[in-house]
């Protein structure tokens, strides 16, 4: 298989050969970031246009059809008209806080989506504690939202961004439970090495029935933790406007869109990492003809395939389900995930220790 | 030049200049924002120094803990846009004091610590030692304290129930 720390190596050899070693370091952090930010948009691009059809699709309708062939430019038509909008003043807002809390959400999203493994090597991010950054990172985009809220000077944004606080901060924990399950499946934090123990079989299929109900909570708390329908209470259309981005306009609004749709990508890029082997490709003890083929589709069509299946799974459930009520949100989770979560960890342990995995 | 001298620095300047700003400015929020990029500094240095478990540990309970806990506390309280104004200049003078004091005393701390720099490797530690010691029960392991420290815990959640619950 295509292992990509080869092209970096040679990239890092060339840049230390031309530049001293501090020059070399800093245009290499340029590089990636570039790279980043450019794979991020790229992505933003796609889960825009898949979002639409997707919804199209499950409504019976054709979705955009218009602009460019099978309305595949209707995206950069959106970005157009956003770039065009005015920029609107609030009164009696914070104008510091108003302005730096989309780059907030954005922020904590790109770092988390630099963690994501593509191919082998393919990696920006890998610390030996790897999915606990990645919690890490992930828990103060809230932050952002909050403040958007409150800087808005608004009622409803501000209801929007508390609805916002309890329920995300509600639903890290029981994420964080399914991703302890499979630390105890995989023995380590590490995401490159997650994957690599995965070569030998998917963890959903090695760890049996724990890992499928830590994967469906999992998926249920991806839900809510994007703040997406049925969990799209901090931005119900009918109640709130908007929500916390009700004041926002232009590229504002436009970041803490993106941010929502990537959002949902690192979400499903984790479940794919955890759960579906990441770059890991299709294993099956005894076919080795089989598996020797399979090993000949690259790393990273494997990681996109079913990185995008799961993010069809969550628009699924997003087209499917109707809006919960608060209580309800907030029921589901304390009464329902967090007590199945910790029972499914104890489970998963008692499997581990026994050997009764594959 | 050293690249860590050069990270070391732009994670200094954001420290300092984010800190002076959090501690002038008049209003509560901008405040607690600025004190969030003091705390990301903070990771930062451990980031750089590859202790990678207590920058992440950092980052989980300051940065997506206290802080959002304290911008709850403020928007619950509703005092966001409350310019906070120093009125009595004694008030003013006893803090003045007890930074002074404070800086004073931490400055003399490190001019007088004999730091083991020359033994020092940013290698940082294995997730799995961390493990072994939290858990351990041998003599330098950590199972009392983390024991203790989930008590700790349980008195808090039951005692907010408790004030929640109060009819």
């Amino acid at each position: 298989m295509l292992d990509f720390t080869t092209i970096t190596t040679a990239i890092d050899r060339f840049l230390h050969s031309a530049l001293p070693d501090w020059a070399a370091t800093l245009t290499e952090c340029a590089l990636v970031a570039v790279c980043v930010i450019a794979a991020y948009l790229v992505f933003a691009i796609v889960m825009i246009f898949m979002e639409r059809k997707v919804c199209a699709a499950f409504q019976c309708r054709l979705g955009p059809t218009r602009v460019g062939f099978w309305g595949v430019l209707q995206v950069f038509a959106d970005v157009f008209k956003m770039l065009i909008k005015e920029i609107i003043e609030i009164k009696d807002s914070d104008r510091i806080l108003y302005n730096l809390a989309p780059f907030l959400v954005i922020m904590s999203s790109l770092i988390t989506f630099s963690c994501l493994p593509f191919a082998e090597g393919l990696q920006v991010l890998d610390f030996n504690i790897g999915v606990f950054f990645i919690m890490a990172a992930s828990s103060f985009g809230i932050l952002g939202i909050l403040l958007a809220g409150w800087s808005s000077s608004n009622k409803f944004s501000m209801i929007g961004a508390m609805r916002s606080g309890g329920q995300m901060i509600s639903y890290e924990l029981s994420m964080g439970l399914c991703i302890l399950t499979l630390v105890v499946l995989s023995g380590t934090m590490q995401i490159s090495e997650i994957v690599e123990t995965q070569t030998r079989g998917w963890f959903i299929i090695r760890g049996h029935i724990p890992a499928i109900i830590a994967f469906i909570i999992y998926i249920i708390a991806g839900n809510a933790e994007t703040n997406r329908a049925p969990f799209d209470l901090p931005e119900a259309e009918s109640e709130l406007t908007a929500g916390f981005h009700t004041e926002y306009s232009g590229m504002g609004f436009g970041l803490f869109y993106v941010a929502e749709f990537m959002n949902m990508f690192i979400i499903s890029g984790i479940a794919s990492t955890l759960f579906l082997g990441g770059w890991a490709p299709l294993y099956i003890p005894g076919l080795e003809g089989f598996n020797e083929a399979m090993c000949w589709i690259p790393g990273i069509v494997w990681f996109l395939g079913k990185t995008f299946f799961v993010i069809w799974l969550m628009m699924w459930i997003r087209w499917t389900f109707p809006r919960m009520r608060i209580d309800q949100v907030l029921v589901l989770e304390w009464k329902y995930l967090v007590p199945i979560g910790l029972l499914n960890l104890l489970i998963m342990t008692i499997c581990v220790v026994m050997g009764w995995t594959f | 030049m050293d690249i860590n001298m050069i990270i070391f620095a732009g994670l200094a300047i954001v420290m300092i200049v984010s800190a002076l700003f959090a501690v002038t400015s008049s209003k509560i929020m901008r405040a607690t924002t600025l004190l969030l990029f003091v705390l990301f500094g903070t990771a930062g240095l451990y980031f750089m120094l590859h202790y990678n478990f207590l920058g992440a540990v950092q980052i989980t309970v300051y940065a997506g803990g206290i802080v959002v806990l304290f911008i709850f506390a403020i928007l619950l309280i509703g005092k966001g846009s409350v310019d906070v104004t120093q009125t009595s200049i004694r008030r003013y003078l006893a803090g003045m004091a007890t930074a002074l004091t404070g800086m004073a005393l931490t400055i003399y701390l490190i001019l007088n610590t004999g730091f083991a720099s020359d033994k020092f490797t940013a290698s940082g530690v294995e997730m799995k030692e961390l493990g072994m010691a939290l858990m351990g029960t041998d003599k330098f392991n950590y199972i009392l304290p983390f024991e203790a420290m989930s008590i700790l815990l349980l008195a808090c959640t039951v005692g907010a129930i408790m004030i929640a619950r109060k009819k």
